[in-house]
């Protein structure tokens, strides 16, 4: 069961590597600032979005059933998949269908969620990530690390040195206008070579039957117009009921996820083309169970923004693959524990419960209070380590019993003092390896006011 | 008759540091409140709680309601604890008339001292350069301060009573109030990542010229002073009681 403290402890090691991830982070989270600064009506805009969604989730049943009836009238074909298998089947079911071996994707976290990539790979079909974030961790066969900027924990030297090996670029290059020019030329031989296109959804419209794909390098546009069969992968939150609804969406998305004001391409879609096919699988896996939970209801207001990994100070710390998990960060550490607590048990505790992330998220996710309550289903289920459960209940009793609890302080206070220091500092004392332990005073506050207070 | 006020002094206070209680009692008394301590006080349950304990949670918060239900209001010198009593105990109270009415006069110290007292300044010297560590539970919790996510007009008693004080000269911090890395068991079960916050706390600090450290929560301090001794730092830790009651 991988251990979130384990492989944290592993990324902070290499200290340099550590602050330099931690700085590109904060860097994104301070243009997220100053574009947020410059709307007078961001929190307001927050509280819309968080409204819209909130009803959205409450009425998803019908609104989903609109949108079917407006794509299909717009001659979208709509499928429905409940799980991962599922939705995996029905992409390679249009796949077979239209005899594709060659596909392009561009980002969808949701194909990652449903492992599309190997599951098309064993089925023959070359599938290529057209995202150039996405197409470097692909390279290297490897996970996102990061939902919106794949491959933010490799660092321009790493990303030379795997284009020499695969796509044949001078060695030791390391410019990244040198390097961004090689995977263009290699993704454009993909895009014309391509038979279909498969997309996500970043907003699906329940009004229109429409739906959106926001990417900043265009590259769902062209991976979908190249090619006459368009399939979007889509989670069924992202729905949203008006096409109204969209800008407050919009203009929250990219300030909240790089800074900028909108993604550089937005792209609509409202059908196919003449000639075309345009499918939408819809996926559940596990969202219906969490909408009809009161306590994590709102972690489907999910807009994939990445906010909340970039102010994260423990993400900024560990790296997205200590999470273990397809999202990494806050909300990764409550939607990883719904799909399966026992090996992700260890993710809601990789937080210092600072608040940021709920602070900074676009539509109002109380992430770190979700995070607490993810630790009592931890416990509940068991999967709490003795360690801590024992602690935590001979500490409750101590401090149940107060004359016992003032005892014990005196006793500590009398003896402590006069260890050594490796009686203190060794292997069982993890607070001490970076960390002095306070020091101890000669009375307690209870005791000084016994003495100096009580009697006035 | 003045109103009687009931010190909540955390745990780890009371036992490891007893003179931010000292100087917080001083404090209150030296505004002219009847302050009593109720001594079979002992621990909120925030540990616990935030370890997913919760049925080692409930007699604690049963207790501290039996114990400070009579009192006309209840003040403690910690952010993360009065946070713990006012946000984190209804689950342990259904419609809890006693709970209610306690969670509603629940105050941390600072906020008290500023908002009930309305103590906008002190008379003393503080000849020093004063880091203000944002303490998290403090200032998105208990929102005593504006945090720097939420776009609006920024605010803070405490950053304002400390520059009322003479010879005070605030810290210009790069990252205002970034997390310090302790977060209770946090702080031992994520060890290297909550060193490493910690360590660029005192780092951020230290760029700025902070001779003084201080805080809302002396549980940051005790873990960023846990650091800067270890490093051989020549920054100095102090609760902001520790600062007020030097300036009375």
């Amino acid at each position: 069961m991988p251990s979130h403290p384990k492989l944290a402890a592993e990324f902070v090691k290499n200290k340099d590597r550590a602050h330099w991830h931690d700085e590109s982070l904060w860097f994104v989270r301070s243009k997220r600032d100053k574009a947020a600064r410059q709307i007078p009506e961001w929190e307001l805009l927050r509280e819309q979005a968080s409204k819209i969604k909130m009803h959205t989730i409450s009425h998803l049943p019908d609104l989903l059933e609109e949108f079917e009836r407006n794509a299909t009238a717009r001659g979208v074909q709509v499928h429905w998949a409940r799980n991962a298998t599922e939705h995996n089947e029905i992409v390679h079911g249009l796949l077979k269908k239209h005899d594709v071996t060659r596909v392009v994707k561009s980002k969808s976290m949701l194909t990652e969620e449903c492992h599309l990539n190997p599951y098309l790979e064993r089925h023959g079909i070359e599938i290529i990530d057209t995202d150039l974030g996405e197409r470097i961790v692909q390279m290297q066969n490897m996970p996102p690390s990061h939902i919106v900027m794949p491959a933010i924990h490799m660092k321009k030297e790493e990303i030379g040195e795997l284009f020499h090996e695969q796509l044949g670029t001078e060695k030791g290059a390391t410019d990244p206008q040198y390097l961004a020019e090689a995977a263009r030329q290699h993704l454009r031989q993909k895009f014309i070579e391509a038979e279909a296109g498969i997309t996500g959804v970043n907003f699906a419209i329940a009004e229109t039957g429409g739906f959106v794909v926001c990417t900043n390098e265009g590259n769902a546009d062209l991976g979908t117009s190249l090619n006459k069969l368009h399939i979007a992968c889509m989670g069924i939150e992202k729905l949203i009921p008006r096409a109204g609804d969209l800008s407050v969406f919009l203009r929250l998305l990219a300030r909240s996820a790089t800074g900028q004001p909108i993604t550089t391409y937005s792209s609509h879609f409202h059908g196919p083309a003449p000639g075309a096919e345009m499918h939408i699988v819809l996926l559940d896996n596990g969202r219906s169970e969490i909408s009809g939970s009161d306590e994590f209801r709102r972690s489907l207001n999910c807009i994939r923004c990445a906010a909340c990994m970039n102010t994260c100070p423990v993400y900024r710390r560990s790296g997205g693959y200590s999470y273990s998990n397809t999202v990494p960060g806050p909300i990764g550490s409550i939607l990883g524990p719904a799909k399966d607590p026992k090996a992700n048990a260890t993710l809601p505790f990789a937080c210092s419960l600072c608040g940021s992330c709920t602070d900074v998220c676009p539509v109002k996710i109380d992430l770190h209070h979700q995070l607490l309550t993810w630790r009592k289903e931890i416990r509940v289920k068991g999967f709490l380590p003795v360690s801590k459960r024992i602690s935590m209940k001979m500490m409750s009793w101590l401090m149940q019993a107060p004359r016992m609890y003032r005892f014990v302080g005196k006793m500590a206070r009398s003896i402590v003092p006069y260890l050594p220091r490796f009686m203190l500092y060794n292997r069982m004392n993890d607070w001490g390896k970076q960390r002095e332990l306070p020091i101890i005073p000669k009375q307690s506050f209870r005791e000084w006011m016994k003495q100096n207070h009580d009697d006035k | 008759m003045a109103p009687k006020v009931g010190l909540f002094i955390p745990c780890y206070i009371d036992q490891l540091y007893p003179q931010v209680g000292i100087a917080t009692l001083k404090i209150l008394e030296h505004f002219g409140v009847d302050v009593e301590y109720p001594e079979s006080q002992t621990c909120c349950g925030q540990p616990m709680a935030n370890t997913g304990c919760t049925n080692e949670v409930g007699p604690l918060a049963k207790r501290f309601v039996d114990i400070f239900k009579g009192y006309d209001a209840v003040v403690c010198p910690s952010g993360s604890c009065v946070s713990m009593v006012k946000h984190h105990y209804a689950e342990y109270f259904s419609d809890n008339a006693e709970y209610e009415e306690l969670k509603a006069k629940t105050y941390e110290f600072c906020d008290y001292l500023t908002n009930i007292l309305e103590v906008k300044t002190l008379s003393g010297r503080f000849p020093h350069k004063v880091g203000l560590h944002q303490s998290c539970h403090g200032l998105r919790e208990l929102r005593l301060a504006s945090s720097s996510e939420i776009m609006g007009p920024p605010f803070g008693n405490v950053r304002e009573l400390l520059e009322s004080i003479e010879g005070v000269e605030l810290s210009q911090l790069q990252r205002p109030d970034e997390c310090c890395g302790f977060g209770g068991t946090f702080a031992v079960s994520e060890e290297a990542v909550s060193c490493m916050m910690g360590e660029d706390r005192v780092h951020d600090h230290e760029q700025a010229g902070t001779e003084v450290l201080t805080a809302l929560d002396m549980s940051c301090l005790m873990h960023l002073d846990g650091i800067i001794r270890r490093q051989k730092k020549p920054i100095r830790v102090m609760h902001i009681s520790e600062i007020l009651v030097e300036c009375l």
